[in-house]
């Protein structure tokens, strides 16, 4: 039991690394402590689902370290500072962990009150956001009160976690209003940042031509300066306005707090920036981060976690045994978009391969970058592998870490 | 691949006119640019946002988002937006000849 290692953050990224670890070979030699702030794990993708009715809230919502393998220490506290030079966590209370290995995996942070206005006037009434369980279910009651006028989706600024998450509830709510015959009287429009519906050009084309179908205005370049909550209207930067009835904000995110106290450890937007392959720490070897807590150019999504975890448990056993790391993460991230109408898409990229057509995870298999019934029956059995397979630190059958090339189609823009 | 010409010499361009070889811009050329953006003069306040683009780049190898540069740049994103009319983040990453800024996903 010679090595420590200290895991701040008990959500999906902190859960697997740890569950990983505790099954390594040669995980009698160290000493695992997971830290968090609080009891409740909360199943992220099925807040999307819960302002339409079809996710329960308090299914969505487990015990932290029930997660967790036996032989892993859970302490819950509030994280006050890590002090890398040395090798400490301050914890609330005074309580201080000497750690060999650190795992920054805290996720990412809602930072509403830095808009100006967005708590404001109308904050909880008709603005709301749904990337926490509070927003979610407030969202659900506006949403069955709404009787008809401008519903607008806007995307404050990125990162954000689940970058296709606020298209989903674009797609969803045109599909939500249909069913109840009142879709003519509801004007849907989403905005972004963006010049496009996402980052990458094929995808961006695929879900542009959705929305489109969808009668779903897309407004692009659109950064929100400010909520005008008495006027009903989201004001851009650039002075353009858009009016709303009900407005669905995804506010900024940023790191956690401790680790905007702690110096040298996070960059301007208290993210860990680490190796985009070997996820270690930039000026500090023994410091690893996973997940949203990254600062990585890759999506802030549990696939990229998950993916993630394979590298980061083999880089920290070579680094207890003073080994040059060999674990390379190549940016695979897999997402299912729901489409409404009990169809979703599926998109695969990583670094260096855009979200391409074809089949996931070879020739045969799920359709890529196309909407089937298919997609959705997989984005629902995901819930199913998310407590049993992912955060137990197990694979999904037939899916690797590394991005299959096998199955996608090379396409022009 | 597409060329502009400033200050007399011909560079690389992207086919949005971001530099792709930032080791060729040079201050005289930023003026020119800045124009075909439709910014009459940079003041010591664009200045300020240019050289804290290149010297950004020189770390991180991408240009800041608008956010970022209003945390770190000493100027306040309502100000970026007075000085950049048409978006503070990409048009001062090409006045300051530095390649498209990649954004995040």
């Amino acid at each position: 039991m010679g090595h420590h290692i200290v895991i701040l953050g008990a959500g999906t990224a902190g859960t697997l690394t740890a569950n990983r670890l505790r099954r390594m070979p040669g995980a009698d030699e160290y000493r695992i402590t997971v830290v968090d702030q609080d009891d409740d794990h909360v199943y992220q993708p099925g807040l999307l689902f819960v302002p339409f009715g079809l996710a329960q809230p308090h299914h969505l919502v487990r015990s932290r370290p029930r997660q967790l393998h036996s032989g892993i220490d859970y302490l819950q506290a509030r994280i006050e500072q890590v002090d890398p030079a040395a090798r400490t966590v301050r914890l609330a209370g005074g309580r201080r962990l000497s750690y060999d290995v650190l795992v920054v995996a805290s996720g990412a942070r809602l930072l509403p009150e830095e808009t100006e206005g967005l708590t404001g006037s109308g904050w909880g009434e008709n603005v709301f956001t749904f990337y926490d369980l509070p927003g979610a279910v407030g969202l659900q009651h506006a949403l069955e009160r709404f009787d008809g006028g401008r519903i607008v989706i806007d995307v404050a600024d990125l990162p954000v976690k689940c970058p296709v998450a606020p298209l989903e509830f674009a797609f969803l709510a045109d599909w939500y209003f249909r069913r109840c015959g009142s879709r003519d009287r509801v004007q849907l429009t989403y905005a972004t940042p963006l010049d496009g519906a996402f980052t990458k050009p094929v995808a961006a084309k695929v879900l542009g031509g959705l929305l489109e179908r969808k009668g779903i205005e897309l407004v692009t370049e659109f950064n929100l300066g400010e909520v005008d909550g008495r006027g009903g209207r989201l004001v851009a930067y650039d002075g353009r306005e858009l009016p709303y009835d009900l407005a669905v904000v995804v506010p900024l995110h940023g790191g956690a707090e401790y680790v905007g106290r702690s110096p040298g450890l996070g960059d301007e937007l208290d993210f860990v920036p680490v190796d985009r392959r070997t996820l270690q720490h930039r000026d500090h070897p023994e410091v690893f981060a996973i997940g949203d807590a990254a600062g990585l150019p890759a999506s802030k999504a549990g696939s990229v976690a998950h993916f993630e975890g394979e590298t980061l448990t083999h880089n920290i056993g070579r680094f207890l045994r003073g080994q040059p790391l060999d674990g390379f993460f190549d940016g695979h991230t897999n997402c299912f978009v729901e489409t409404g109408f009990h169809k979703a898409l599926l998109i695969d990229f990583n670094y260096d391969t855009e979200p391409l057509p074809g089949h996931f995870p070879a020739t045969v298999g799920l359709p890529l970058l196309k909407e089937s019934y298919a997609n959705h029956l997989g984005k629902l059995a995901f819930e199913w592998f998310y407590w049993h397979s992912l955060l137990p630190g197990r694979e999904l059958p037939g899916i690797g870490g590394q991005m299959p090339e096998h199955g996608k189609q090379r396409v022009r823009t | 691949m597409p060329t502009a010409t400033y200050d007399d010499t011909t560079v690389p361009v992207d086919d949005q006119g971001f530099f792709t070889d930032p080791g060729r811009w040079t201050e005289p050329m930023a003026e020119q640019i800045a124009r075909e953006d439709g910014i009459a003069t940079l003041t010591d306040r664009h200045w300020i946002v240019i050289r804290f683009m290149r010297a950004q780049y020189e770390v991180k190898g991408t240009g800041p988002t608008v956010r970022i540069l209003g945390k770190t740049s000493g100027v306040g994103v309502k100000e970026l937006y007075r000085l950049f009319p048409k978006g503070p983040a990409k048009t001062a990453a090409r006045i300051a000849g530095i390649p498209k800024p990649r954004g995040c996903l």
